[in-house]
């Protein structure tokens, strides 16, 4: 006996004490599985986290960069109301009332620091040595015709509001909210959004004259934590699909039963899991419900096929059937759950948290699966009074002749031909899936299903952009802010900006320091201008800020030092490329044309997730490799083959270049959720080939086979189950599909090309392949 | 039935003679503090502010403060910034007073020219600190409608709610310590949506001609932002005996050149 048979036999003669252990005591087995399940579970909790935070790692050198700069200055999460005003015109004496009673309102939003309207903008003017700074509309109800009129051209002219706080025809006004969440409880930003809602819903029963549309970061924040939620929901249309697959498919009562409950153990670990690891859940992480559950019911129909084959075509006993089938899976079974779970692991690679998180919880998900799959479950079936049946008539080698059998006759016949054709397929479609470019655009995460879409679409296409990229411009010194020299660059690079294409609006320290001036000299247009000197800007801007009420200071665009303004541009909605194109734009400006102390870096929650998608695929390439060579050694160790071993990389490498070269005619497009596909999905589709070869291995070995027969033979032993297998996860990942977020969608569509091109991969290439390399060495046996 | 109603009646203005509401209470401990700082006639004091962010970054900067006793009225200040150098020589004027909006003027010497602030707002902060210039602007008894809350540990909690619809709170509550003639100890302040905004705790207190107490050191933290501004006073002067015309637009010129 060589060594390699030895440990052959080993294993088999493993996996038939182990199948004899748990029929023997099946019933502490089941008890103990039970229990197991449940103490896990019990420690479970499923909590929600839509901090738009969890995407970004702590050492996210982009979320560091813009974490320093809100902290030199004020932290703006914040809720963005937009009114419409019916009628066309937000300046009448009724619309403007109702605007200043709901800012008035808006103060009291919980967590908020500031509200900017329209009718609080400290308006600035002079009468002589005598300087107001008032709000533009206070008191509204006591205005006359005229000061409305004014108050309409004051507006419609003040750089600060177009295209912030209003368009330019006077039709569609915002309010900002203002809010800097503690972060001391999950509910914060759930409560600021409840109030918020709630304002607008008085608002709207009592002034009808406003269409009302809502977007912001607090928002945001809400349609993630929503989101989540949502897709969690399709848990449930996936349970039901599986339900019916068994039904069908099994024709299995007590069968249908022991997989559902295998699976609902699976998950219950999985979220005691998420109790013990203290994992809030996100859209991204949202849907590991889905995915245990699909990938769990692999492993249960490997074992439960070939256990009711063997009590209904081979008419063995209950438990010799059931010691059959965990001879024959076991091995399969635990090699394929192990390459899942290092796919899954392979997202801790990357630098987005909440893939990590996800590719964890599958990953305890997938190994309670293989446990319960391999005593819970023979443990179940030898308790339940499963009959056993007489085997039918036909009982040839190959009893029945049905399609699967005949294609795999089909391609053992035709090898050469089959292998040419796949590979140039896939050699055209490797080549094609280079013409995918990664790009996404941030507001286009979330279809057009979700209301944040839809808002702030309408916002983006009305009144001004939901995209900024923010600079903290350095003076280099105290208090160097009001340096005219400093000043007078500032103004060229906010210049600069406004010429940009897609600049909606530039904010910048300049505009203040232009108005006050102006101001201090009787309001003489011809002084909005940079002051003259260092002192005169300096002593202004200190009479300025004495003059401002609470919440509207200076401290949201000027350090404490006053060395520090902050510059914001806001942009229409862009691509992440162009985003990022026009912030290192700026950047490069200021290196170019200004003071080495006025370098600054662009930074934004919007350019964080811009930039996201390809730190994540830079983060995940080393990821990718290491689980393609450990998948490899496992494969080679697993079928104690090398070559073939070796070999199998084509068949799992193939339909993901297949994937994403189908992907790249139908969108092309390739987003930050994508990037983790490589890894997860070559863990589930490595499966497929490690059953097939598994089996066409133990029919050369066992059989003594010749590749064509033992070719046949896997077609008719594991040909169904895959077939079976490759339906759920289809399934499974097609309801995925239909997430409104487009970082779960993106990667469940391309999941669900990739996974039933490797089940025809693995029909066709993978057994020519077999059948070429197994010739071969025929050929060179026979030559000796 | 008559009679019930009498006695109901008269015990209600027993009760009321014993016990007063607390409204009146409030009242009355505010204007104790406001007496017995009384007759102190002028001031001048020098102060350093510092300003903490959450970082534990500091900038500071230096102003003069000089102040008129006035009875009728509010009381009169003068403010001379001494640094950032860029404002040396800017001082304001203000003219406190007990009802409406204050007068306020400031100089500056850039342009040589005397200003006059019309607006309402004293909510915004004083020079980027976490003081609002109402919180350093005179506290007169008026300006307030006050409730008593508790005693606590000697101190004398009052509820304060702010008379002007432009403040940045909703209340304020004041802690007095009544074995010190009255004076204040603590300040805490409730923003418009009555959430704890900042806690104002007045330290290093001394007691100047017998009777008037002052603190030497102020340390203002805001809650929600993290930041903290401390100021230190220094070199109190009562002997001064500054009059009118030391509170003028021409003092005001007169200070910055």
């Amino acid at each position: 006996m060589n060594p390699l048979k030895k440990t052959d036999s080993k294993l088999n003669s493993f996996s038939t004490k182990w199948a004899e252990f748990v029929i023997k005591y099946k019933w502490g087995v089941l008890l103990a599985s039970i229990l197991l399940a449940l103490g896990i579970a019990s420690q479970g909790k499923m909590e929600f986290d839509g901090d738009y935070h969890t995407y970004f790692s702590d050492d996210n050198p982009e979320l560091l960069a813009f974490d320093g700069l809100q902290e030199k200055y004020t932290k703006d999460d914040n809720a963005f109301i937009v009114l419409t005003a019916k009628n066309g015109d937000v300046f009448t004496k009724k619309n403007l009332m109702a605007i200043e009673e709901l800012t008035a309102q808006a103060w009291n939003t919980p967590f908020s620091n500031r509200v900017d309207a329209i009718t609080n903008f400290q308006y600035t003017r002079a009468d002589g040595d005598d300087l107001y700074v008032e709000d533009l509309s206070y008191e509204t109800f006591s205005k006359s015709e005229k000061d409305i009129k004014r108050i309409r051209q004051i507006a419609l002219s003040e750089p600060l509001l177009l295209n912030r706080l209003i368009n330019k025809d006077g039709s569609i006004t915002a309010v900002n909210i203002n809010v800097t969440f503690p972060g001391l409880s999950d509910d914060e930003n759930p409560k600021s959004v409840a109030f918020v809602r709630d304002l607008i819903e008085g608002f709207q029963e009592k002034h009808p004259q406003f269409d009302v549309h809502l977007s912001g970061i607090v928002m945001l924040q809400d349609a993630m934590f929503t989101t989540a939620q949502k897709d969690m929901m399709y848990t449930v249309i996936m349970f039901v699909i599986v339900i019916v697959m068994l039904i069908i498919l099994t024709r299995s009562f007590y069968g249908t039963i022991v997989t559902l409950l295998t699976i609902i153990f699976s998950i219950a670990v999985s979220i005691g899991f998420l109790g013990i690891a203290g994992i809030k859940l996100t859209p991204s992480s949202g849907s590991f419900q889905t995915i245990v559950l699909t990938l769990a019911v692999a492993d249960s129909i490997h074992i439960l096929v070939t256990f009711l084959y063997g009590i209904r075509k081979e008419g063995m006993s209950k438990n010799a059937a059931i010691v059959e089938s965990l001879r024959l899976n076991f091995m399969p079974v635990f090699i394929t759950s192990i390459t899942t779970i290092i796919g899954f692991l392979s997202m801790n690679f990357g630098d987005v948290p909440p893939f990590a998180d996800l590719g964890n919880i599958v990953s305890v998900g997938i190994l309670a699966a293989l446990v319960f799959s391999v005593t819970f479950l023979p443990a179940f079936l030898a308790i339940m009074p499963i009959k056993q049946r007489e085997p039918s008539s036909n009982t040839g080698r190959f009893p029945k002749k049905d399609w699967l059998y005949r294609f795999g006759e089909y391609v053992s016949e035709n090898p050469k031909k089959l292998a040419v054709i796949s590979l140039l397929v896939i050699g055209v479609l490797s080549v094609l899936s280079f013409r995918n470019f990664f790009d996404d655009e941030f507001i286009k995460y979330f279809d057009e299903t979700v209301d944040f879409r839809i808002h702030s679409d309408y916002i983006s296409d009305n009144i001004t952009g939901i995209y900024n990229i923010e600079y903290s411009i350095g003076a280099g010194e105290s208090g160097g802010i009001n340096n005219p020299k400093y000043l007078k660059k500032l103004e060229r690079f906010e210049r600069w900006f406004e010429k940009q294409p897609n600049v909606v609006h530039v904010n910048s320290f300049t505009e203040v320091a232009r108005r006050i001036n102006k101001s201090m000299h009787g309001d003489e247009q011809h002084f909005y201008k940079i002051p003259e000197s260092r002192q005169e800007a300096a002593q202004y801007l200190l009479l300025y800020e004495m003059s401002l009420p609470f919440g509207l200071d200076l401290n949201n665009q000027v350090n404490v030092d006053k060395s520090e303004t902050r510059f914001t541009v806001t942009t229409r909605n862009l691509r992440s490329s162009e985003l990022i194109a026009l912030s290192e734009g700026g950047e490069k400006w200021l290196k170019e044309n200004a003071s080495e102390e006025m370098s600054a870096l662009g930074t934004s929650s919007t350019l964080m997730f811009s930039k996201l998608g390809v730190r994540q695929a830079d983060s995940m390439m080393s990821g990718n490799i290491i689980t393609l060579i450990l998948i490899c050694l496992i494969l080679m160790l697993a079928l104690r083959n090398f070559k073939i071993g070796l070999l199998s990389i084509i068949p799992n490498v193939a339909p993901i270049a297949i994937g994403f070269g189908i992907w790249a005619l139908y969108l092309g497009e390739v987003n930050t959720g994508m990037v983790v596909v490589f890894g997860m999905t070559l863990g589930v589709i490595v499966d497929d080939t490690v059953h097939f070869v598994s089996k066409f291995l133990r029919a050369r070995r066992e059989l003594g086979y010749t590749a064509t027969d033992a070719v046949k033979y896997a077609f008719e032993t594991v040909g169904k189950a895959l077939v079976i297998t490759t339906i759920v996860l289809l399934s499974g990942f097609l309801v995925l599909a239909q997430s409104s977020f487009a970082m779960t969608s993106y990667m469940a569509r391309i999941t669900c090309i990739i996974i039933p091109a490797a089940l025809l991969v693995d029909f066709i290439l993978l057994p020519s392949l077999l059948i070429l390399i197994s010739n071969e060495k025929k050929l060179i046996k026979a030559k000796n | 039935m008559k009679k019930i109603i009498l006695t109901v009646l008269w015990l209600g203005f027993i009760s009321g003679m014993n016990a007063q509401n607390p409204e009146q209470k409030g009242l009355e401990i505010a204007q104790a503090a406001n007496k017995a700082d009384e007759g102190f006639g002028s001031s001048s004091v020098n102060l350093r502010m510092v300003l903490k962010n959450k970082n534990g970054q500091t900038s500071e900067r230096e102003i003069t403060t000089k102040t008129l006793e006035q009875i009728e009225d509010g009381d009169k200040s003068l403010v001379a910034f001494n640094s950032p150098k860029d404002v040396k020589g800017t001082a304001t004027l203000t003219y406190t007073h007990k009802i409406g909006s204050d007068d306020q003027w400031l100089y500056l010497p850039s342009i040589k020219r005397v200003k006059r602030i019309s607006s309402s707002n004293k909510s915004g902060p004083f020079m980027g600190s976490e003081f609002a210039f109402e919180d350093l602007s005179s506290d007169e008894v008026e300006k307030y409608t006050h409730k008593f809350i508790e005693e606590k540990d000697g101190f004398l909690i009052v509820e304060q709610d702010p008379v002007d619809p432009k403040s940045g709170y909703s209340r304020r509550l004041v802690s007095y310590n009544q074995n010190k003639d009255y004076r204040v100890e603590k300040i805490e302040f409730y923003d418009r949506k009555n959430t704890l905004l900042k806690t104002l705790n007045y330290g290093d207190y001394k007691q100047y001609k017998n009777k008037h107490w002052r603190s030497g050191k102020m340390v203002m933290t805001n809650h929600q932002n993290g930041k903290e501004t401390t100021l230190i006073f220094s070199d109190y002067d009562f002997g001064l005996d500054l009059a009118e015309e030391d509170f003028t637009e021409n003092a005001l010129k007169r200070i910055g050149s």
